[in-house]
């Protein structure tokens, strides 16, 4: 919650959706979830950032949802959207074309080095937890030209090597995403519910970069699995501002579906 | 649709029932459990609710996918037991969406594999020895392949077709022009089946060519709980009810016994759900365009 006297009260997710929505510039073209991520970039397009171009998985392309979309292929992204393609068009003709400049991405597990596992926890022949898997979430891992990552914290949730790699970050099993032929720069910055981590830019390791209002360091290691590292000079991150609660609120999700805690 | 499934899926057969979250033929998934099919390769992006039910029915020996997950709503839970426990057992291939699609891309151009640039660092290739790679002769590049898909029979669910399954779809297009052209027998459902006229007056909405379809059966609602653009909208209150049915083995096996064994046909169903014309799609008709010359 925010602590200052002014600031209306916020829950974490309406602060990483307001977050997120910061991390897209104007003109963008950004692939887009469902979820935090829908919401985001529908915030990003209602304030700063008008002209984002938003493209689903499914083959929408500059959607403008006037719905909340419940899930990836909602027919609200259809109706009046520019261009609808088959999945062979998204993933061939754009993706790998190199058209995406953002994309989102979350995980189960997310580990020092940006890698997500959204696959098995525990053994792949024998898992503990079956997860659903890639979708498309490997190939915007590699393709996207940056990805922004969001994720509450917790220790089970960022462990300091995934269980598996769904979708890669900046170092596997040693090689960098250079050495592996990646074409995009891969999870440049996780948005978490206490504070943002950035990649290292010579390590590829996740270091705490902001702190939200009234939130401490140590609070975000206590929800990493691993020794966190620290920028020398730590940012601090505005809390949502008032229209960008309502909109969240009362335009966006006004049933609360992804913004309730 | 029961002589369209009794003639053209049998038991050990590969099975494909595409539609990205749209156009999901629930129909047809009913009628082949019905029909008490067995050992079925079973193969889609997203398996969704109706592969989970194909799961608990018995139907599967194997699924090929790229993500399991009931969408926006949470597990599919006939499909994790099977995967966590083993009941029933349930073989598993798994890529990733463009792996999929790719393989479909290769299956309907009769090519044995595909290329993409993809897999590089991630374990997919560990767990699926069928992701491998290739050196491109121009480059030198090393660019991941997946196997072409070719199934024996694909199931697609549209808005309309003709008599002879020229298929019109509008909306999300998925992966069923690949699926339909990548298989070896095509049923095609449709909401409504129109002259040829309709079609030839609209001949770029067209998906699927009649030449490559088998039979087209008329089964209006037959994609819910999914929807069909323009004709009805997703069933989400289903899509979130289906996390505390799937979750009970026996609340399963209830919602089978009363909404796919306990009844005759499609019909049967979408009177037992009743209510479904609160779904009914508002009109937002295109304004068309000049074919003429």
């Amino acid at each position: 919650m925010g602590t200052e006297a002014a600031v209306t009260p916020y829950t974490p997710s309406e602060m990483m959706a307001t977050v997120a929505a910061r991390e897209l510039r104007d003109g963008e073209v950004v692939f887009v979830g469902i979820g935090l991520p829908n919401l985001a970039c529908n915030l990003a397009r209602a304030t700063h950032a008008p002209k984002l171009l938003l493209i689903y998985e499914s083959g929408a392309v500059g959607a403008e949802p006037e719905r909340l979309p419940v899930s990836i292929g909602d027919p609200s992204l259809v109706t009046g959207s520019l261009m609808v393609c088959g999945m062979a068009d998204v993933f061939q003709c754009l993706l790998q074309n190199g058209r995406i400049e953002v994309g989102f991405l979350g995980g189960a597990q997310i580990d020092r080095y940006g890698n997500i596992n959204t696959t098995v926890v525990g053994d792949y022949e024998h898992p503990k937890v079956r997860l659903p898997g890639s979708g498309g979430a490997a190939e915007i891992a590699i393709h996207a030209r940056r990805t922004v990552v969001i994720s509450r914290l917790n220790k089970r949730a960022f462990p300091e090597a995934v269980d598996f790699i769904t979708s890669p970050g900046h170092r596997m099993k040693g090689q960098t995403r250079r050495e592996l032929g990646m074409p995009g720069a891969g999870p440049v910055r996780v948005v978490t519910d206490k504070g943002i981590l950035d990649a290292d830019e010579a390590t590829g390791e996740l270091v705490l970069s902001a702190l939200y209002p009234g939130v401490t360091a140590d609070e975000v290691r206590a929800g990493i699995g691993w020794s966190l590292r620290s920028r020398d000079t730590l940012g601090t991150v505005e809390p949502p501002a008032d229209r960008d609660l309502h909109l969240l609120r009362d335009v966006l999700d006004p049933r609360g579906l992804y913004l309730k805690s | 649709m029961r002589d369209a499934v009794a003639a053209l899926v049998r038991d050990g057969d590969t099975v494909v029932i595409e539609g990205f979250t749209h156009l999901i033929c629930f129909a047809a998934g009913h009628e082949i459990m019905r029909q008490r099919r067995r050992d079925l390769t079973l193969c889609r992006l997203t398996p969704d609710l109706i592969y989970d039910q194909m799961i608990a029915a018995g139907c599967a020996r194997k699924l090929v996918f790229s993500w399991a997950g009931n969408p926006g709503a949470g597990s599919l839970h006939a499909f994790r037991r099977a995967v966590e426990k083993g009941e029933p057992p349930l073989e598993l291939e798994e890529y990733s969406h463009f792996g999929m699609v790719a393989r479909l891309s290769a299956g309907s151009a009769r090519l044995p594999f595909w290329t993409l640039r993809d897999y590089m660092g991630t374990d997919l290739p560990v767990a699926n020895p069928r992701i491998r790679s290739v050196v491109c002769p121009y480059t030198g590049e090393s660019l991941a392949t997946v196997p072409a898909l070719n199934p024996d029979v694909t199931i697609v669910h549209a808005q309309r077709a003709d008599a002879e399954g020229n298929t019109q779809i509008w909306g999300l297009l998925g992966v069923q022009k690949e699926a339909a052209l990548a298989s070896e027998r095509v049923i095609v459902v449709v909401e409504e089946l129109v002259d040829q006229s309709v079609i030839r007056a609209d001949p770029n909405r067209t998906i699927i060519p009649g030449l490559a379809v088998d039979a087209v059966v008329v089964e209006p609602w037959g994609a819910h709980p999914s929807y069909a653009q323009g004709y009805y909208d997703r069933d989400n209150d289903f899509y979130v009810s289906w996390e505390a049915i799937s979750r009970d083995a026996s609340a399963l096996h209830r919602y089978l016994e009363e909404y796919v064994f306990g009844v005759k046909d499609r019909a049967g169903y979408v009177e037992r759900c009743g209510g479904l014309e609160r779904l009914r799609a508002s009109s937002k008709v295109c304004a068309g365009v000049n074919y003429g010359y």
